[in-house]
């Protein structure tokens, strides 16, 4: 099969390689793909199409067409007519029902052509009615193109790049190389994308060259996304050259999808890249020169030319393709019959517009070549060569050759298996634009995405409505324009996880972690319920760095929280510290935390764990907005933090400086500066948990030192680490709530029960208005505590019933070992807002009874906290 | 949305870097009515056309700046940082809550 060696021929006959095609070995040589390396060992069947599973050969052998797309290493849909051999791929080929000579779903061509018309799924399969299951499940079965290996596992690696260019040239034909070094004269920075490894290891003075890649599409600020393999890279440009040249596109007549008819270029890269004999008798119909170049080059490979037909100077009203065992055998051209094992056919050229009309050109079409063309290029992008419609000439062909004796399938679109007859019945029942017509028949909508289709089904829709190309018009040109896999546009999984500077301590002591936000926190060490024992009883410490912490600074920075939180701040004395719920203007809660003042004008402001972005773009924005003179600093990651909480925290705290500790010194709500275990600290007496607590936030690096020194000089005291579930358990005893758990977007702080917080008789605050507007209209509903009169723990998110119908929800419940009850927090209507109420929840399908509390269930004034 | 955003301290950026809040409004500097509160809260010109907007440069310096952009064809006429006085400065006003 392989011609004796070319003068200047890529091939390096002396380099063998193998791989397996459907289990079996085939030789290559290097310089192959897998697909002219097939060929070479004397397949011509390289798929079933789509819908009548018609056997298919190499139509364009440049990666446009469906017919060679195989499984490739697993990897479907692989045009293997352009991808390079490797040695022990393995290639399986697609969408066959038995094998590639005997597929049992060819009946589907040879009897089903009747029942299966266009849309024959949205009509011939929906009787009987209860037979649908089945329907669906064998139409699902033979949908599609390839299968997905769902235990492949993640086997590449995909990544994006984002990059820059001052001219990006997308082709590296002629015109493109050309355009490329004329940018690169004017002493620009140029990239040339070119989809062909041809470009590979040459040299063009002041240009990038980046092969074998493809541009996906032209995208908004010119952005192109450009598929180099693994990565994905995205360039920005500041001029972007189109030079993708034209697509050579087939005619349409009876038996045109034969094995052996094939597009110029295939016999081009037959002959010129793999020295491959096409086929021993040859008949070419072209449209246009380029189409009859191939005639010389077939001779020289010795094959002989049974006819010519030049479209130019021929009118032919009637061509049909014959085939024997799948293959072209004959070719009727009108009254004359040839027999041929070779049929090429050039219908003419299109230049490639799609990546122009994403960019925003307009398309035209001109009558006399029958071509559409772009028009009107956006600012900052070009059109160069055969792309732009340079150089384009020929006749038109008909829309097509099937004459009133034709026999035989008439294909307007390979890959969807789309005939003439699919869009005449189409248009019949009124399908009249082109858009919808391409949406109900799929012409275009297959995997070569109207390269080969698009022109022939516009003339086909012209003929049949008697109008013209210009007035059917193109449909719209969407990216990608070339075909990608998804596992490069979806990237490399990114799943940020923050740790805080003692997490390896915690992996250590045999925490289970969990997710809060993009944090990993110890969800407990074991037992939660013992943890929260240990510090109500002895002492515990947590690891709270996961807390934002902002420095708001600036001589105004106590009435820029004064307008940001509903209370005050500006009458805060130095070292002393409040709780704050944020809301927004809407009065909606945001994000709650603390504020200790440690200066005149320096603020220390936490946040939740998870808030500390969002609270940092608010507090900016306010900043802005009103422009005060105001600095605001996140110290998120820069500080740890951890609490120490418990009766006996006090005596914990003595051992690790000198800092006075003393409920007179040092009360509740009391912020300093200190030296814990050698650190320079700030220590915040607070109480989130309802024991006496310390929180002490303190530079990074010392983490697991402060950890450390903290669970040595605490181990005679019984102290021990506790996990974000106990901290749950012993918060919900003290009623506090957790933003995000408890409220929700809707969440106010006057029916989340915190009128306390709101002060009225202060200045304009964010959220004043739509609060007070609360105040007025009444409460709809009120965030109240319950406990359970029967220790069930009713789910989170659980029903509160009231007359048999949904009249709240249940935000947290837990069982508490210390109050030996299951509490929890609800929403409820504001007339069951009273200590004592009765209300029903919903657990597991029966109705539990509970009673509202307003008042923490633990400590309810604080004695613990404040001792 | 993939156009380029010029940061007023960083220069011409991807969009996705950033985040917006939309169009500039103006809050009443009186108690408002309801009515007011309301247009102000929810409602928005939503132009076709040049629209001045907030914009928070995210992935980058964290700086607030607003924009003047047509909405229309995602063009960025300028970007600044509004001084301490003029942050809502001759921004333009939501129009009256349409009636029920």
């Amino acid at each position: 099969m392989r011609l004796p060696p070319q003068p200047g021929e890529p091939l390096q006959r002396d380099r063998e390689l193998a791989f397996y095609f459907q289990g079996k070995p085939v030789t290559a040589i290097h310089g192959d793909t897998f697909g002219s390396a097939l060929y070479a060992a004397g397949h011509r069947v390289f798929s079933r199409s789509f819908k009548y599973h018609r056997p298919r050969g190499l139509l364009c052998c440049k990666g446009q067409c469906p017919n060679c797309m195989m499984r490739v290493d697993g990897v479907p849909n692989v045009r293997v007519c352009v991808e390079p051999v490797r040695e022990g791929a393995r290639l399986e080929a697609q969408n066959v029902w038995g094998s590639l000579k005997r597929d049992a779903l060819r009946v589907t061509d040879t009897v089903g052509g009747p029942f299966t018309p266009v849309g024959f799924y949205y009509r011939t399969m929906i009787r009987p009615r209860r037979a649908w299951p089945l329907y669906e499940r064998f139409l699902r079965s033979v949908a599609g193109l390839g299968k997905v290996d769902k235990h492949s596992g993640r086997a590449a690696r995909f990544d994006t790049e984002h990059r820059r260019a001052d001219v990006l040239v997308v082709g590296g034909g002629d015109s493109g190389v050309d355009a490329a070094q004329g940018y690169a004269a004017e002493g620009r920075r140029v990239v040339l994308v070119d989809q062909g490894p041809y470009l590979v290891g040459r040299e063009l003075a002041g240009v990038e060259i980046v092969a074998p890649a493809t541009a996906l599409g032209i995208y908004e600020g010119n952005l192109v996304p450009v598929d180099a393999g693994n990565v994905l890279l995205r360039y920005r440009a500041e001029h972007v050259v189109v030079a993708a040249g034209a697509l050579e596109q087939p005619l349409v007549f009876p038996g045109n999808d034969l094995v052996g008819v094939v597009l110029p270029e295939a016999v081009r890269r037959l002959i010129g890249l793999w020295s491959l004999k096409p086929g021993d008798r040859a008949v070419v119909v072209s449209a246009d020169e380029p189409g009859l170049d191939v005639i010389p080059l077939l001779e020289r490979a010795g094959t002989e030319i049974a006819a010519v037909v030049d479209l130019r100077e021929t009118r032919v009203r009637e061509i049909a393709a014959r085939g024997k065992k799948s293959r072209v055998s004959s070719v009727q051209l009108d009254e004359r019959k040839v027999d041929c094992d070779l049929l090429v056919v050039s219908g003419g050229r299109q230049p490639a517009y799609p990546l122009l009309a994403q960019a925003g050109a307009r398309i035209e079409y001109d009558p006399a070549r029958g071509i559409f063309f772009p028009a009107d290029l956006p600012e900052g992008v070009e059109a160069v060569g055969s792309a732009a419609g340079d150089g384009i000439s020929g006749a038109v062909p008909a829309a097509s050759y099937n004459g009133a004796a034709a026999k035989g399938k008439c294909f307007v679109c390979v890959c969807e298996d789309v005939t003439d007859k699919d869009v005449k019945r189409a248009i019949a029942e009124g399908f009249d634009s082109i858009e919808l017509a391409k949406r109900y028949t799929t012409v275009t909508m297959g995997p070569c995405q109207g390269k080969l289709c698009h022109v022939p089904s516009i003339r086909l829709y012209a003929r049949e409505n008697e109008t013209d190309e210009a007035s059917i018009g193109t449909t719209t040109a969407r990216p990608p324009w070339q075909p990608v896999s998804l596992g490069l546009l979806a990237g490399r999984p990114h799943e940020p996880a923050q740790r805080t500077s003692i997490h390896h301590r915690h992996k250590e002591l045999g925490a289970r972690m969990m997710w809060t936000g993009t944090w990993r926190r110890p969800h407990s060490y074991g037992d939660p319920a013992a943890e929260a024992k240990n510090v109500h009883e002895t002492v515990g410490l947590i690891d709270v760095s996961t807390l934002g912490k902002l420095v708001v600074s600036g001589p105004d920075a106590a009435a820029f929280l004064e307008r940001l939180y509903p209370n005050r701040f500006a009458d805060l004395k130095i070292g002393r510290i409040r709780y704050g719920v944020l809301e927004s203007d809407a009065g909606r809660i945001m994000d709650d935390g603390t504020i200790a003042r440690l200066g005149d004008d320096l603020f220390y402001v936490t946040t939740t764990s998870t808030g500390a972005g969002a609270v940092l773009e608010w507090f900016g924005w306010w900043n802005a907005v009103w422009g005060l003179d105001v600095e605001i600093a996140d110290v998120t990651g820069a500080l740890a933090a951890v609490n120490v909480a418990g009766p006996l925290a006090r005596e914990l705290m003595e051992r690790l400086g000198d800092l006075d500790v003393s409920n007179g010194a040092l009360a509740y709500l009391d912020a300093r500066e200190a030296h814990v275990a050698g650190v320079p600290s700030l220590v915040l007496r607070i109480g989130f948990v309802g024991e006496l607590g310390y929180e002490i936030h303190f530079p990074s690096p010392y983490g697991e030192h402060v950890w450390d020194t903290i669970l040595e000089r605490g181990a005679d005291l019984g102290i021990r680490p506790f996990g974000l579930e106990p901290q749950r358990i012993l918060r919900l005893e003290k009623m506090h709530i957790l933003v995000g758990q408890d409220t929700d977007s809707e969440s106010n702080a006057l029916e989340a029960s915190m009128p306390w917080i709101v002060k009225f008789d202060k200045g304009d605050f964010v959220g004043r208005w739509s609060l007070e507007h609360v105040g007025e209209r009444g409460f709809r509903e009120q965030l109240v505590g319950f406990e359970m009169t029967n220790g069930v723990v009713p789910p989170e998110g659980g029903q509160v019933v009231i007359g048999g119908r949904p009249g709240g929800r249940v935000t947290s419940a837990r069982w508490s070992d210390q109050l030996g009850r299951a509490i929890g927090m609800a929403w409820v209507p504001p007339e069951l807002a009273q200590e004592g109420a009765e209300i029903a929840l919903k657990v597991n399908g029966s109705i539990e009874r509970a009673h509202v509390r307003l008042r923490p269930f633990f400590d309810p004034d604080g004695d613990h906290l404040r001792s | 949305m993939a156009f380029l955003l010029p940061c007023p301290n960083c220069g011409p950026r991807d969009v996705g870097e950033f985040t917006s809040t939309g169009e500039v409004t103006i809050r009443p500097t009186d108690t408002p009515s309801l009515r007011e509160l309301t247009s102000y809260l929810y409602f928005r010109r939503n132009v076709a056309g040049v629209q001045r907007e907030w914009w928070y440069h995210r992935l980058g310096c964290e700086e607030w700046f607003q924009a003047e952009r047509d909405t229309c064809t995602n063009e960025v006429l300028r970007t600044w940082v509004p001084d301490p006085s003029g942050a809502q400065a001759d921004a333009r006003p939501v129009p009256e809550t349409p009636t029920a």
